[in-house]
């Protein structure tokens, strides 16, 4: 289990880091926390021949607000962000769901960012990005350019962003008024990856519903404000919608199952 | 005196290991030094669960800077020889597969290097062709006649049968007024040491002799087989253990074969070579509990006392049959009636082979494949006939009055009341209460249950039992194999201090300060006094075939053999200062570091000061004391004796009682087990160390919580091994395992030196089945088999599903096991089918459309060889793909069969595609299945489905935008979701 070759760039700066990637394409990849770049790649499971650390670019490791977003630089670690004061009340959706990712040892390590740019179809950052609408900033030598999440999340561990791009920040839109939120997760234990995890956003206009672990991306769905049988046809139509399938850990059937149970409990937290 | 206790012994003091390993200064073998031009190694392994192996081209990796060596099979085979096994069958084990591998993770080639980097650097340059054949999981499909045989010579997979009656059964059945029975499946699991296997080996040309440092278990009857392997006499291996072991649960005895090949190599290159192995290669392929298929019934009379059983067990030991096995399934033998007085006894024992990881020892060794489906029966009795499981369980336990107790199968328990601590552990236990808080929960409408579990807990085992395997007559011509020997050195130095030496390498269990305990009560000192040394070297180190830590066997074994060689020690020292303060021996007492007349107090001599005499003046020592420096003592019970004609063994000397219970409740929605009481109440015989005790029943507690909830080395009915990282092994964590309740009663074994009894293995026996009678109770059903899975669990307590609504299809369920990806898309370009006909049989433009192709080369019409990267997002691998054509209906139909092989695994394909005219265009469908092994599947099988869909769909993809059917797109974006599209 040890990597093979590869070059290892430290980028002082963004332009740094994109000239890198300008250079080499997809034959570089960013390190930030490297939780999940570093086992793949002592795995061997990816052979960049350039790693780019970002991490000492400062820009990158900051939190800011703006127009009613929360914006996350790409150096920013899971375990910063959860520490924020006022999270709760800026963003209580990602507020809820950061206890989830991973564990206290992994999120002092990984970034925002990098779970992002992993798209695991489980987890729970990319999840909390497409609940609420939120969006991925990214940038490279050419341009500047901002993916909504919905369509950022392509399939397992498959974004839209070209080689030579790379992630600056991700924005997460802030509470809004008279909107509820709530997020729920089942895994075999603390910390493993998500069999369902569903995070549910409830106004005055409706429900939007997203799911994580069962389709190949975090999928959102949204509901008028539905109630009783009708929102019980509404979960089970999404449930099967998403095509779950058997897996070590859990069957199909078990995931459809927690969308309509879990989906419910979360939408009816969000509503309360 | 010095405010020592009255005996160290039963004292919790703190370990004398502990602030070594605390700090950090633990001398594990991949800590320890090297010596300069060392060499690492790496191995190459299966992607394939059974296949032939046709060619392996190393000369790339050879001509990588800084390799070695490339070594396959055939090299190593010119060198050693076939692992011997404990059953004569036509099965050939080696330490690497030379023309066919029978598992994944099975060794193929071992690369030696100047480094481990570099090494793994040369594996991804190794060529290996297999010819793929059908593989067989599952022990019972394994039987069938048409079953892909994996060792030609054995004809079939069934590699040894046996049946036994003991009493009459029959007639006890005949009689009875109930015949209730069970089956289950016990799914296979492991024992995973935090430190994986490593092994550093030199050879000597010169002395024709290798040296070898492993961080071994032990037993050292796997160095004659290691010898015999290597082809050199037993003094001609040398076979030292590092101070320090990272944990092993039996585990690490199954290091051998590794030992064999890494020694191999060594001799080799002629070079000390070390390698360490990673957790993949652990969880793949280093060893396995068996899993065993086990149906049992029982005749029952009317107030549920069991007159008879008649087991059926069916082992499944894996691709081989390594030394020990099939112990797992022989070493309970003497133990199948359990804690119950069963007089008549019937057993059919089958042993199978299927293409997994060979399995080996692991803790609880066999007993939680047998207390499974016993107390699973205990608990359907009660279910069955109405009656209180407890009753259950009190009316048939061994009566106390009626020990040493010899069982239907022979063996004979040493000491017990079971009746005893059933009552202590129901009364200190809180069962009333907890039965109550069920009945509330019920009323509640919530999923609550209880589960008993009453286990008799086998210690020291007799070499003997595995030869049960054998007929009578087999027996016979093989000549007697039985007994179980510990033994123990206790020295004295020149200035007076003691130290002790035994045959039995600790993983971190204690064993130093215990001894340190035992011995300083038999001179008289502090522990502190007493240096005990546990690292081993089979060179210069006492030992025997029997010696080594398993089976439990250290506290009523090997620390009661150290007392022996202590006590020895001791009357010598006692004459000498006898002779000295003119007084007889027997008046002297060895007490707070000095040795006092008990006539006398006046008499006193300091003990480091005779304890020294037999140095400092060896003329001095009075007649017939000899030496007084130094003791072996090689302690051998008589007790276990062989198996007799009638195939009753005494397979274990010690016998020890463990009675859990426990309340679970499910949740509803989450189908999540949640512990709510376990109570687990022992009789190890004397306690040496309550707190070890304490800490052997949690960890014994935390690895059958594992067993019963969480872990499974899964396999795919293809083959694959899908557990192969610690995100799908899953070990219980600080967060899963509860606190438990733990009672003790004590009944001290009268066969042992000390009174104790074994107690590492109990809780991986009781705990699984104790759990599992818990949520059979709470759910209200009959069959129930491990892991117990929220998905399983959740399926019980639900009913049917809600139907698809209109416009969905409801996907069949699959079987379990059924690894493959099936899936389909269709889609409409612009040209015509003849076009695209055309395009699909033309390798250039083919090299195009395959994603990551790197030329495609077309070896006649219908076959095209390609080599590919193949990967989703950023997981790529480079492949070699072979495809072919069949069913070829020009223009509208074709099959397209293919498979691939990588550094990442292995791939097995088949697809359909149709094209239908469609207005000026073409409608092209298609439909695929697809299987994938090797590493890829071991460590990612969840992401294989999304990342399967997606390539696929990206040659469709390809194959619409050349044909000139899809639109231009100006982004990557709406190229991605035209390929998803298509893939759906």
């Amino acid at each position: 289990m040890k990597p093979p070759p590869f070059d290892y760039l430290r980028a002082d700066s963004i332009d740094e880091a994109l000239a890198a990637l300008h250079q080499h394409g997809g034959d570089a990849r960013v390190l930030a926390g490297g939780q999940s770049l570093v086992p793949m790649l002592n795995m061997r499971l990816t052979r960049p021949s350039v790693l780019v650390d970002i991490m000492r670019v400062a820009s990158l490791g900051e939190i800011t607000t703006q127009r009613n977003e929360l914006i996350v630089g790409a150096a920013v670690r899971q375990a910063t962000l959860q520490q924020r004061p006022g999270l709760a009340n800026e963003v209580p959706l990602l507020a809820a769901a950061l206890p989830w990712v991973g564990h206290w040892q992994t999120r002092a390590r990984g970034t925002i960012c990098g779970s992002a740019a992993h798209a695991d179809p489980s987890a729970e950052i990319p999840l909390c990005l497409t609940a609420l609408g939120g969006t991925i900033r990214l940038r490279s030598r050419r341009k500047r350019r901002t993916v909504p999440a919905e369509t950022f999340f392509a399939g397992t561990m498959l974004i839209d962003k070209d080689d030579d791009e790379m992630i600056e920040a991700v924005t997460f839109p802030m509470r809004r008024p008279n909107t509820g939120y709530a997020f729920a997760e089942v895994g075999r234990r603390h910390g493993d990856f998500a069999m369902v995890a569903c995070a549910a956003m409830v106004d005055v206009a409706g429900i939007r519903l997203a799911v994580g672990g069962v389709a190949d991306r975090p999928t959102a769905r949204a509901f008028p404000l539905l109630e009783g049988s009708a929102l019980d046809d509404a979960l089970n139509e999404f449930a099967w919608a998403l095509e779950a399938r058997d897996d070590l850990h859990a069957t199909a059937r078990y995931r459809r199952d927690l969308v309509r149970q879990l989906g419910r409990q979360v939408i009816e937290a969000a509503r309360s | 005196m010095d405010g020592s206790p009255a005996t160290w012994v039963g004292q919790s003091i703190e370990r004398v290991e502990d602030a070594t390993l605390l700090s950090g200064r633990g001398r594990y073998i991949d800590d320890l030094g090297t010596r300069p031009g060392t060499l690492h190694a790496a191995i190459l392994r299966s992607s394939h669960a059974h296949a032939a192996i046709e060619a392996i081209e190393v000369a790339a990796a050879r001509a990588l800077p800084g390799v070695a060596a490339v070594l396959t099979g055939t090299d190593l085979a010119a060198i050693t020889t076939p692992l011997v096994a404990s059953v004569r069958a036509p099965i050939e084990a080696r330490a690497m597969a030379t023309d066919r591998v029978r598992y994944v993770g099975e060794p193929v080639a071992v690369v030696v290097a100047a480094d481990r980097y570099i090494a793994e650097d040369a594996l991804d340059l190794i060529e290996v062709t297999y010819r793929p054949r059908l593989a067989v999981v599952d022990p019972e499909a394994a039987l069938a006649p048409a079953a892909p045989v994996l060792h030609d010579g054995l004809g079939g997979n069934l590699a040894s049968e046996r049946a036994f009656t003991y009493g009459d059964p029959d007639a006890a059945f005949a009689q009875a007024p109930h015949r209730i029975s069970i089956t289950s499946r016990y799914p296979r699991n492991t024992g995973s040491p935090i430190e994986t296997y490593g092994v550093i080996a030199e050879y000597d040309p010169h002395e024709d002799a290798f040296d070898v440092l492993a961080n071994f278990q032990g037993p050292f009857s796997i160095h004659a087989v290691v010898a015999r392997a290597l082809a050199v006499p037993g003094n001609r291996l040398r076979l030292r253990m590092p101070p320090d072991s990272g944990g092993s649960f039996g585990v690490k005895q199954g290091v051998a074969p590794y030992v064999v090949l890494i020694a191999a190599a060594a001799r080799l290159v002629g070079r000390p070579v070390k390698w360490i192995e990673d957790r993949l290669e652990h969880l793949a392929a280093s060893v396995a509990a068996t899993n065993r298929v086990t149906t049992l019934s029982a005749a029952v009379d009317r107030d549920g006392r069991v007159l008879a059983l008649d087991w059926d067990q069916l082992e499944d030991c894996g691709a081989y049959l390594r030394a020990p096995e099939p112990a797992t399934l022989y070493r309970m033998h003497g133990n199948m009636t359990g804690a119950y007085a069963i007089r008549h006894v019937k057993i059919r024992n089958r042993v199978v082979l299927t293409n997994k990881t060979p399995t080996g020892l692991v803790r609880g060794f066999g007993g939680p494949q047998v207390y499974y489906p016993l107390e699973r029966l205990m608990q359907r009795i009660a279910v069955e006939l109405g009656l209180d499981p407890i009753d259950i369980i009190r009316r048939n336990l061994i009566p106390a009055e009626t020990f040493p107790y010899r069982t239907a199968t022979g063996a004979l328990y040493d000491s017990g009341d079971y009746a005893h601590a059933l009552d202590i552990a129901l009364r200190d236990g809180g069962y009333q209460a907890l039965c109550e808080k069920r009945d509330h929960a019920r009323a509640e409408g919530r999923l609550y249950g209880i589960g008993i579990a009453a286990v008799v807990e086998p210690s020291v085992s007799n070499m003997g039992y595995i030869t049960t395997v054998l007929t009578a007559a087999e027996r016979r011509k093989a000549g007697p194999k039985n007994g179980a020997q510990a033994n123990a050195t206790v020295s004295l130095d020149p200035l007076g201090a003691v130290t002790v030496q035994v045959a039995s390498v600790p993983q971190g269990q204690g064993h130093r300060t215990v001894l340190a305990q035992v011995i300083a009560d038999v001179f008289g000192l502090r522990p502190i006094d007493i240096r005990v040394i546990t690292d081993l070297d089979t060179a210069k180190d006492a030992w025997s075939i029997a010696s080594g830590n398993y089976s439990s066997r250290f506290a009523p074994a090997v620390a009661g053999a150290a007392k022996l060689a202590a006590e020895k020690l001791r009357a010598r020292l006692a004459r000498i200062a006898a002779s000295q303060l003119n007084t007889l021996a027997d008046d002297l007492v060895f007490a707070g570091g000095k040795i006092t007349s008990r006539c006398n107090p006046g008499l006193v001599l300091p003990f480091n000061r005779i304890a020294a005499t037999s140095h400092w003046a060896p003329g001095t020592m009075p007649d017939d004391v000899g030496q007084a420096i130094r003791e072996t003592v090689f302690w051998t019970p008589p007790e276990l004796t062989a198996p007799t004609e009638a195939d009753e063994v005494n397979s274990s000397l010690c016998h020890g009682f463990i009675l859990d219970f426990c309340g679970v409740e499910i949740d509803r929605i989450t189908g999540k087990a949640r512990i709510d009481k376990y109570v687990t109440m022992h009789d190890c015989g004397t306690i040496l160390h309550p707190g070890m005790v304490d800490g052997q029943i949690r960890g014994g507690f935390a690895q059958g919580l594992g067993a019963a909830v969480f872990e499974e080395l899964a396999y795919g009915d293809d083959g694959a091994f899908i557990a192969g990282s610690f995100a799908d092994y899953l070990l219980p964590t600080a967060t899963e395992v509860p606190r438990i309740d733990i009672l003790h009663i004590a009944t001290p074994s009268p066969f042992t030196p000390l009174g104790a009894k074994g107690v590492g293995e109990g809780n991986c026996m009781s705990t699984p089945v104790c759990l599992a009678n818990a949520v059979a109770d709470a759910l209200g059903v009959a069959a129930i088999d491990l892991p117990l899975t929220p998905a399983k669990l959740a399926a019980l307590a639900r009913g049917d599903e809600a139907p698809p609504p209109a416009g969905i299809a409801s996907t069949k369920a699959a079987k379990p096991g059924d690894r493959t990806l099936r899936g389909a898309g269709e889609t409409t370009v612009a040209a015509s089918p003849e076009t695209l006909w055309a395009m699909l049989l033309d390798p250039d433009i083919l090299a195009g459309l395959i994603p990551g192709s790197h030329g495609v080369r077309k070896l006649s019409d219908t076959r095209f060889q390609a080599t590919v990267t193949l990967g989703i997002g950023p997981v790529k691998g480079k492949y070699r793909a072979d495809v072919s054509l069949a069913d070829l209906t020009p223009p509208r139909e074709a099959t397209l069969t293919g498979a691939i092989t990588g550094g990442l695994g292995s791939g097995d394909g088949r697809g359909c595609v149709t094209l239908t005219p469609d207005g000026a265009g073409t409608a092209i469908a298609y439909t695929y299945e697809v299987a994938v092994g090797g590493k890829i599947a071991s460590i990612g099988d969840r992401l294989l489905d999304g990342a399967t869909k997606i390539i696929i769909g990206q040659f469709f993809a390809a194959l619409a935008r050349k044909a000139g059917g899809s639109k231009p797109t100006s982004s990557r974006f709406a190229r991605l979701r035209a390929w998803l599209r298509i893939g759906r």
